[in-house]
């Protein structure tokens, strides 16, 4: 992992002193231990305080759109796919972009780590091969980095950047996941009451902070439906039908977006499963038509074009 | 904007149970399935009177948003009808409209919202027949589920109930 940091520290250094960006956003040292923060770099004397490790969690594809610098962006397999969207759908100028792509084997989990330490304050961490070192008031853990990683991960499908200007490190495969979406197709088959049971539980626990759709990269409309008020399309309470309808809408405006980052449910305070409905609309879009998103600069997102013998068997 | 007043369903008085009648929000494209409806009135064909009718330009007019907004408002079933792949006025809004429903209809499936809720059809203005068909299984299939339970809003559900 030192290496990698090194590696970046370089490229940002060089990027930065041929003046072939303005901005360098990577990871820096969190203030707490397992965490890692958004770092913007504007100058090569600063680029010491970029890292690499298992803890840089962010989608740093988020904040693309909003600026008009030549950036460079370090990017994970699932960041690239993001940043691949957002070029592919004009949201994001290709010249504009300089990819550090980075192979990513997985980001920990913090509430999975801190829940099997029984919710203890960890004070220290280190990351060591494969582990990771806990230590607190009166403790000390060591626990295996494999166990600990967040579920978005467990499934990814691309851990080598698709698309890259830098690749710092050397390529990773896949996974092979069998039945990536063993938890979709569970919830399909359950009946209608039991779907809006499991899912009116899970939305009724959500504030409206709209922390999900800030975090998200693929989120860019200067106007989100849910702010109009020229047409107010739905409430701002937190009515059950409300929430739930925000988050149903939101799955279904990232169809064929999506790219699975779990940013969304990083960044949820609440602990919703927003996945579940995020990888309904991934399934669909793969099965119905053929479409992943984020690997093709090319490919017309699939809400943008048709074909004649699209399947309609739910038209009468 | 027209259609928000059009899509937000007028609040009458609702009746008990026993007497209980669907409401279908019917969106029908202005060239074909409109026409289709039309055809049947002036054919004297019987269909249920449960729908309420909103003229749209195109089924790929229809945002999924007016299709979720009827039920939040208090609708029991929705049916959105336009031109057969092929015969849209505008070459292909219809083919658009298409591949979103496909995904509205899944995900509000997925969530628990009934499958004969929200419904598609292709009607063109020669089929006044195939018209009164498909607004009578519609009809007869939201009947079967009783009124709207899951996305309507807290106060609407209360008075239906």
């Amino acid at each position: 992992m030192k290496d990698l940091s090194q590696q970046i520290k370089e490229v940002a250094r060089s990027l930065l002193q041929d003046g072939k960006v303005d901005l360098v956003i990577g990871y820096e040292n969190g203030s707490l231990p397992l965490r890692a923060s958004p770092c913007f770099i504007r100058s090569a004397g600063e680029v010491e305080r970029l890292i690499w490790n298992a803890c840089c969690e962010t989608n740093l594809a988020t904040y693309l759109p909003d600026t008009n610098d030549r950036v460079g962006v370090v990017a994970k397999g699932c960041d690239a796919r993001a940043i691949v969207v957002e070029i592919a759908e004009r949201q994001v100028a290709r010249e504009r972009v300089v990819i550090i792509g980075v192979p990513c084997e997985g980001i920990i989990d913090r509430r999975k780590v801190a829940s099997r330490l029984g919710w203890k304050e960890i004070l220290q961490a280190n990351l060591e091969d494969g582990r990771i070192l806990l230590a607190g008031d009166g403790f000390e853990e060591t626990l295996p980095l494999e166990d600990s990683l967040y579920e978005a991960c467990l499934t990814c499908e691309q851990r080598t950047p698709p698309v890259y200007d830098y690749l710092v490190g050397e390529p990773i495969p896949a996974v092979d996941v069998i039945d990536p979406f063993r938890e979709v197709t569970t919830l399909e088959s359950q009946g209608a009451d039991q779907k809006w049971a499991y899912f009116s539980q899970e939305f009724s626990k959500c504030i409206r902070c709209y922390a999900c759709r800030e975090a998200c990269p693929l989120c860019y409309c200067p106007e989100c439906f849910i702010d109009q008020t020229q047409p107010s399309w739905f409430g701002k309470t937190n009515d059950l039908s409300d929430t739930l309808i925000f988050h149903v809408v939101r799955a279904l405006h990232l169809a064929g977006r999506c790219v699975d980052c779990g940013t969304c449910s990083r960044a949820c305070p609440m602990g919703i499963d927003l996945r579940a409905l995020n990888r309904k609309m991934i399934k669909d879009v793969w099965e119905r038509y053929g479409y992943r998103a984020g690997l093709d600069l090319a490919a017309i997102p699939p809400l943008s074009t048709f074909k004649l013998d699209d399947p309609q068997e739910f038209i009468k | 904007m027209a259609a928000r007043e059009q899509v937000a369903v007028q609040e009458e008085q609702v009746p008990a149970r026993a007497e209980w009648e669907p409401r279908v929000i019917a969106f029908l494209c202005n060239w074909c399935s409109y026409a289709g409806a039309d055809l049947a009135g002036v054919s004297r064909i019987q269909y249920p009177p449960n729908i309420r009718i909103i003229r749209v330009p195109c089924s790929g007019r229809v945002n999924p948003l007016f299709i979720i907004k009827s039920l939040q408002q208090g609708a029991d079933g929705v049916l959105v009808s336009g031109c057969h792949p092929g015969d849209c006025h505008y070459i292909s809004g219809n083919y658009y409209a298409r591949r979103r429903f496909a995904l509205l209809k899944s995900v509000l499936e997925y969530v628990g919202v009934e499958p004969g809720r929200v419904h598609f059809s292709w009607v063109s203005a020669a089929e006044g027949v195939k018209f009164s068909q498909v607004v009578t299984d519609v009809v007869e299939s939201v009947r079967a589920l009783g009124p709207a339970r899951t996305l309507v809003r807290a106060e609407l559900r209360s008075r239906k109930a």
